[in-house]
């Protein structure tokens, strides 16, 4: 018996999906579904000891002062850190956009930090602003300046934090805003000129719409990655992470810390499904927020 | 848009660029000097040396840590680009029932956040002996959603008839992908495996999580330990941070066009 052809397309997909679908089920959808159910359990990864408690562990964050301590600082990362890197990223596309010569250097010497990996990155940056013996407070002096405590101190670290994501950060948004700017058609502009703006008018009646749709894939994924900042605050206070105080603690290292370093899974697995909460609805109100068509 | 006068922007960029090179230059600098001159602050090293170099290599498993890495970021991406093309051009062009849900079942993996698959992950690898394993290192990227959603927007620019020519010739499905369809996004397949080897190159927390002996450490996890055990020893650590920089700025020295392109390409389809 022969099958028919759609018969026999579909066998194909099939079987080419076979593994893949699998993957996704096995690896990535069947586990959130566990972290939900494991946040319903009292765990401390002994298999005879896991004990039902229900929502108890929903109840436990509202009253867990370091729990909001993480959340807050979260989200001031965020806040700070999206707008930053998005301002600058900009300032500095514009920029490379109004030279001619050397765009390809200065793109690549913005770009570069953002390929390295973040945990060099971070010691690189404890070592320049260490209170002590830094590069960057030793300048600071040459300038005539206070020396700063930076990651000593619970007011500036979790700021200089934010400094160091940002600098890492900048050529991704750089390198996205100056294709973005480059894809504007120049007789926007002149006819725009013909009509008498200029300056400022241009930048917000043309540059800014135009960009708007690299603005917002930019602001969702700057925004995720901010919410599951891990690595730089962990490499960057190595001796006392999250610290000092706190005042640098994030979600994703109250996470690791209560599971890895506590064994309280459940309780770790409630939080993260509070982190997903926070994702889902930040990255929606976005994207309902910033995204505008734009038509000319 | 008024042209900024263009010596200004020169300055603003060069002084930028100044602030985006001096941490690489004083990590380099610092990695060369010996131990009593770290804090002198001084710019370059009086009696420059190796030396730091030398104990970093030859005493811990750096190069182990090199290998662990290489080994798990370039078996990852090999099966991202070939596992992720299959699905994103059976999606874009094959016609099967419930494509519309299979679609949006792997697009919705991608609101999962990461830390939410941790903790499960390390259940399941402690549960069939993965942990401190390759496998247990390799299994949760081995697929990339974002990979599926990118080259599936490529795979349905291409021509119907291009690949029914290649059935006509006699390939079967499997060869149409394979030898006609796959070739023909090669930019895409690019950027892509640009990002998933970097992505894995640079990991971090679920490397830390699975490993538990020094000689399973990735780079970026034996960085760490090593660094944090380290101490004042500044010149090690900025050596061992070096040694984890430079191969990645090699790399980009290299293929600087294509990765920012890849930028650009991943950023504006995705």
């Amino acid at each position: 018996m022969r099958l028919s052809l759609a018969r026999r397309e579909a066998l194909w997909a099939f079987a080419f999906l076979l593994i893949p679908l699998a993957f996704f089920l096995f690896i990535r959808i069947w586990p959130a579904f566990q972290a939900l159910w494991l946040s319903l359990y009292e765990w401390n990864a002994d298999p005879a000891k896991r004990n039902f408690v229900g929502l108890e562990h929903y109840q436990q964050m509202l009253g867990d002062q370091l729990l909001r301590k993480a959340l807050t600082n979260t989200l001031l990362y965020t806040l700070i850190g999206v707008p930053a890197q998005l301002v600058l990223g900009l300032v500095v596309a514009l920029l490379l956009n109004s030279v001619e010569r050397f765009r390809d250097l200065f793109r690549a010497i913005y770009f570069a930090p953002y390929i390295t990996p973040a945990v060099a990155v971070a010691w690189v940056f404890s070592w320049m602003l260490s209170a002590n013996f830094g590069i960057v407070n030793e300048i600071l002096r040459l300038l005539g300046l206070p020396a700063q405590p930076f990651l000593q101190s619970p007011q500036q670290a979790l700021l200089t934090v934010t400094g160091v994501i940002v600098w890492q950060n900048l050529g991704f948004q750089v390198v996205l805003f100056l294709a973005g700017l480059q894809n504007i058609p120049r007789e926007y502009y002149e006819a725009a000129r013909i009509d008498g703006a200029d300056g400022w008018a241009l930048f917000r009646h043309i540059t800014l719409p135009l960009l708007n749709p690299v603005i917002v894939f930019s602001a969702v994924i700057g925004t995720i990655g901010f919410l599951q900042l891990f690595t730089q605050v962990v490499n960057l206070n190595f001796t006392d992470q999250g610290g000092p105080l706190g005042s640098t603690l994030t979600l994703a290292l109250y996470i690791y810390q209560q599971a890895f370093s506590r064994f309280e899974l459940g309780y770790a697995a409630a939080i993260t499904v509070l982190l997903f909460v926070i994702i889902l609805l930040i990255t929606l109100v976005q994207l309902r927020l910033l995204s505008r068509r734009v038509e000319y | 848009m008024k042209r900024l006068p263009v010596v200004l922007a020169y300055a603003v960029l060069i002084l930028g660029g100044l602030v985006m090179i001096f941490p690489f230059l004083w990590m380099l600098l610092t990695s060369l000097k010996p131990f009593q001159e770290i804090f002198d602050l001084k710019l370059f090293p009086q009696s420059a040396t190796l030396d730091n170099y030398r104990q970093v290599l030859l005493e811990t498993q750096f190069p182990r840590w090199f290998f662990n890495s290489l080994m798990v970021a370039v078996v990852t991406t090999l099966s991202v680009l070939f596992f992720d093309s299959l699905v994103g051009y059976t999606l874009a062009k094959l016609r099967f029932p419930g494509k519309g849900i299979i679609f949006v079942l792997i697009l919705s993996t991608l609101m999962v956040p990461t830390e939410m698959l941790i903790i499960p992950w390390y259940v399941m690898s402690a549960e069939n002996g993965w942990v401190n394993t390759y496998w247990g290192l390799l299994f949760p990227g081995l697929i990339s959603a974002f990979g599926v959603f990118l080259l599936r927007q490529f795979f349905q620019t291409l021509p119907g008839d291009l690949l029914d020519a290649g059935r006509i010739d006699g390939l079967n499905e499997f060869g149409v992908f394979w030898r006609v369809a796959f070739p023909l996004v090669r930019p895409a397949l690019a950027a892509l495996g640009i990002f998933t080897f970097l992505g894995n190159w640079n990991a971090f927390l679920w490397p830390l999580v699975i490993v538990q002996t020094a000689d399973m450490r990735t780079l970026p996890v034996g960085v760490a330990l090593f660094s944090g055990e380290a101490g004042t020893a500044w010149n090690l650590i900025m050596a061992a941070s070096s040694l984890a920089v430079l191969p990645v700025l090699l790399v980009f020295l290299f293929f600087q066009r294509q990765i920012i392109e890849g930028v650009v390409l991943t950023g504006v389809k995705g």
